[in-house]
């Protein structure tokens, strides 16, 4: 597993009981977005907590997906988006209806992926990765591995919510510089607010 | 508590109970009218495309209601849920705005007025099994004189003089039509080969200076927001202005309506609220207006039981809420070679009214023009069928095509149907503890679905004239609901039994009790309906108004 399998220009911070815990498992914490001494010189900093919901297992996992769902190609992807920022900002505020199905739904993801491809997804070739998701996408995952979200509806809900971290407004977390704009040739912002109610109003 | 009496209190400060204040309070009757939102004010207009009246990607919407006002829809047949504004999409939970201005905050402002055969199409089609399809019991000439008065005090940019299926007018519209944009020019030049009559959308917008307000600057993302310059006219920034300016209007927000008491001898004494406190209010009146929507004002009048009407004010013959119609939207997509998309506002500026009326074995139908809005967001939900979704298909398909592409929207009327209806619900209430909307959505008549198939011929047969390499149509919507454009839950007629109101809004056997809105349209017209409602409140305030000043509802 090679650093560069994953775009790594957002890095996830991690917390300290997730680093002991890779310590503990002799895992590098390369498929985590950022390299092990890197992490070392972070957490000797005060840092503060890294995602607001999602531990840091599940958001590698998740940009993972995420990545496939809008890859980097001559243009950035999800990763580069900050996609990860804005599902996790909102699975803490506004859409924490859907934590459960998140946090079910990954632990589901993996198990598959391990039963069904033979590894965990990090670990997936690109071709293997694109397979794998469109297994879930289209339910031939087996039942056993998915209780609640089934895998069509993971899928739906962690696509929709890829699509709207890279392509909704800025300060809701996600598309990062407006990377999405810039690709479509837009101006930023499209929707323009403020009105003053000149002819009337308090 | 007994607040002191007003001569009228109205309902809903959206697009019909705006100007019925407007009209009343200018003849110098002391009015109250009453808001269930706020006025939304400058902080609240920021550069948020999910901060929108049409998105609810964050369960929420930005101009209200929220979650104090549940509703129980059917979500799926025989399936019934308590649903939150925003955690649905708002054709399933019937969404309005909520705030000064209501939908005319957030519309689009396609300013259209319905046709002269809107209003009787009973007698120009028959009956239809299994609807209710019925003329209206005023014509399109009663209301002309209305319609001019919303087109001039409110604001309308437009120019039929292309369009032969216009009904006549007296006076042209105050204001130049829009210019075409990219996607107009073309579709325009596409309409004509064919042999059609395209022409340019009328607006609530300004497309010169108007009446102190601005003009457009051509932003193409107003609609699901409000205008950041204020060029866009709805009652919020015109009419209600106005009223208030009298010092006979007394606007109050965030105050939640509950029950309209009407007495023994069948006379509304007035309405029972809850305020911005959450307070329980008296409200005496002479004459009360309700333009809650076709959801809520139904819902009130349902919620309104007395000893005459045990069943809700007006609800004798068990006619309340009935009827219940929105627009069955067609959307039909095109792909092109070239660039065809331009970021020029308001988008939608081209249509066709050839597909209305007159079509063979086609009881009606709708206007075809193109969509207003674009935002990356939603078009990544724009696919060909069998496409991928996601990946590298996913970006080149969004690179290649987002300005390759044009989208036409078909808002085709709905035949009425009997069943289709609202209620209120036996068990759930709001937050304060009035039994809440109940929505059931049953299969669309046929027909409706025969005229919407209608429509996207024609949109796929203007889209491949205009060059489109590629086209296809989203499938139609089979059920019925809420929708966008809710009408017909009290709708107007000279028979009691058939109907709510008489012909100036007027509930039958409660002299003092109107209605102004679009649960009155006994059909929706094929266009969006805003223009028809404001004109309806012209119509039912000038009637108010004149009894009035005879000495009437004292």
């Amino acid at each position: 597993m090679k650093q560069s399998d994953q775009p790594s220009s957002h890095s996830p911070v991690l917390s300290r009981r997730a680093l002991l815990k890779i310590a503990a498992l002799g895992v590098a914490g390369a498929a985590l977005g950022g390299g092990t001494a890197s992490l070392v010189t972070r957490l000797g900093r005060s840092t503060p907590r890294p995602y607001r919901f999602l531990t840091a297992d599940e958001a590698a996992l998740l940009i993972d997906i995420c990545e496939q769902l809008i890859p980097r190609d001559d243009t950035p992807g999800a990763t580069d988006a900050g996609v990860i920022r804005y599902i996790d900002r909102q699975l803490a505020g506004k859409l924490a209806r859907h934590q459960m199905p998140y946090r079910r739904g990954l632990a589901s993801f993996h198990r598959a992926c391990v039963a069904e491809f033979g590894a965990p997804f990090s670990q997936l070739t690109a071709e293997k990765k694109v397979a794998a998701l469109r297994a879930i996408e289209t339910g031939r995952s087996a039942k056993e591995h998915w209780d609640d979200p089934r895998p069509q509806a993971f899928f739906k809900l962690v696509l929709a919510h890829t699509m709207q971290g890279f392509y909704g407004p800025a300060r809701h977390g996600g598309n990062r510089d407006h990377v999405s704009y810039q690709m479509l040739r837009l101006d930023y912002p499209q929707v323009i607010g403020q009105n003053r109610y000149q002819k009337g109003g308090p | 508590m007994n607040l002191p009496k007003v001569n009228a209190v109205v309902i809903g400060a959206g697009a019909g109970g705006g100007v019925v204040a407007k009209e009343l309070a200018e003849a110098g009757l002391t009015v109250a009218l009453l808001e269930r939102g706020g006025w939304v004010g400058f902080e609240k207009h920021d550069d948020d495309e999910f901060k929108n009246q049409q998105l609810n990607v964050l369960e929420e919407y930005g101009f209200g209601p929220d979650r104090r006002s549940p509703r129980v829809v059917e979500v799926s047949p025989g399936q019934w849920h308590t649903v939150y504004p925003g955690e649905v999409s708002g054709w399933v939970y019937g969404n309005n705005a909520a705030c000064v201005g209501s939908g005319t905050v957030v519309y689009g402002a396609m300013g259209w007025r319905f046709m002269e055969q809107d209003f009787r199409m009973r007698s120009l089609y028959g009956a239809l099994e299994g609807s209710t399809l019925d003329d209206w019991p005023i014509g399109y000439a009663e209301l002309e004189p209305f319609y001019e008065k919303a087109e001039y005090e409110i604001g309308v940019s437009g120019d039929m003089s292309g369009n032969p299926f216009s009904p006549p007018r007296a006076r042209p519209y105050p204001m130049p039509a829009f210019a075409y944009n990219t996607e107009g020019r073309l579709l325009a030049a596409a309409a004509k080969s064919l042999g059609w009559h395209p022409f340019p959308i009328p607006m609530l917008r300004n497309s010169v200076p108007y009446r102190n307000g601005n003009a457009c600057i051509g932003r193409r993302n107003c609609v699901g927001h409000a205008c950041p310059i204020n060029a866009k006219n709805g009652t919020q920034n015109t009419v209600i202005p106005t009223a208030l300016a009298t010092g006979n209007c007394d606007l109050r927000t965030n105050c939640i309506a509950a029950e309209i008491v009407v007495d023994d001898h069948g006379r509304a004494t007035g309405l029972r609220y809850f305020d911005g406190d959450d307070r329980e209010q008296f409200q005496p009146a002479d004459v009360v207006v309700v333009s809650g929507g076709a959801l809520e004002t139904a819902r009130l009048l349902l919620n309104s039981k007395s000893k005459l009407f045990p069943k809700g004010a007006g609800n004798r013959h068990d006619v309340v809420g009935r009827n219940v119609q929105n627009h069955a939207y067609t959307s039909t997509w095109g792909l092109f070679e070239n660039e065809v998309y331009d970021d020029v506002g308001s988008g939608a500026t081209v249509a066709v009214s050839d597909f209305n009326h007159g079509q063979p074995g086609l009881r009606g139908g709708g206007v075809i023009a193109n969509e207003f809005i674009r935002l990356p967001y939603e078009f990544a939900g724009v696919r060909p069928p069998g496409s991928p979704g996601w990946g590298r298909a996913h970006k080149d398909f969004q690179r290649h095509y987002f300005k390759r592409s044009i989208v036409l929207k078909s808002c085709v009327q709905e035949m009425p149907v009997w069943e289709h209806r609202i209620q209120v619900d036996p068990v759930v209430k709001d937050h304060w503890g009035i039994p809440v909307v109940r929505l059931g959505q049953g299969q669309r008549h046929p027909h409706t679905i025969e005229l919407a198939q209608g429509a996207t011929v024609r949109a796929e047969q203007w889209l491949r004239a205009a060059g489109a390499t590629q086209v296809w149509s989203q499938a139609i919507g089979t059920r019925s609901g809420a929708g966008v454009h809710q009408a017909g839950t009290c709708r107007m007629g000279d028979d009691p039994r058939t109907s709510v109101t008489n012909k100036h809004g007027q509930v039958h056997e409660i002299d003092n009790l109107f209605i102004a809105d679009g649960s009155l349209h006994v059909t929706n017209g094929g266009f969006n309906p805003a223009l028809t409602i404001m004109a309806l409140g012209y119509w039912v305030g000038g009637h108010i108004k004149r009894n009035w000043q005879a000495g009437g509802f004292r």
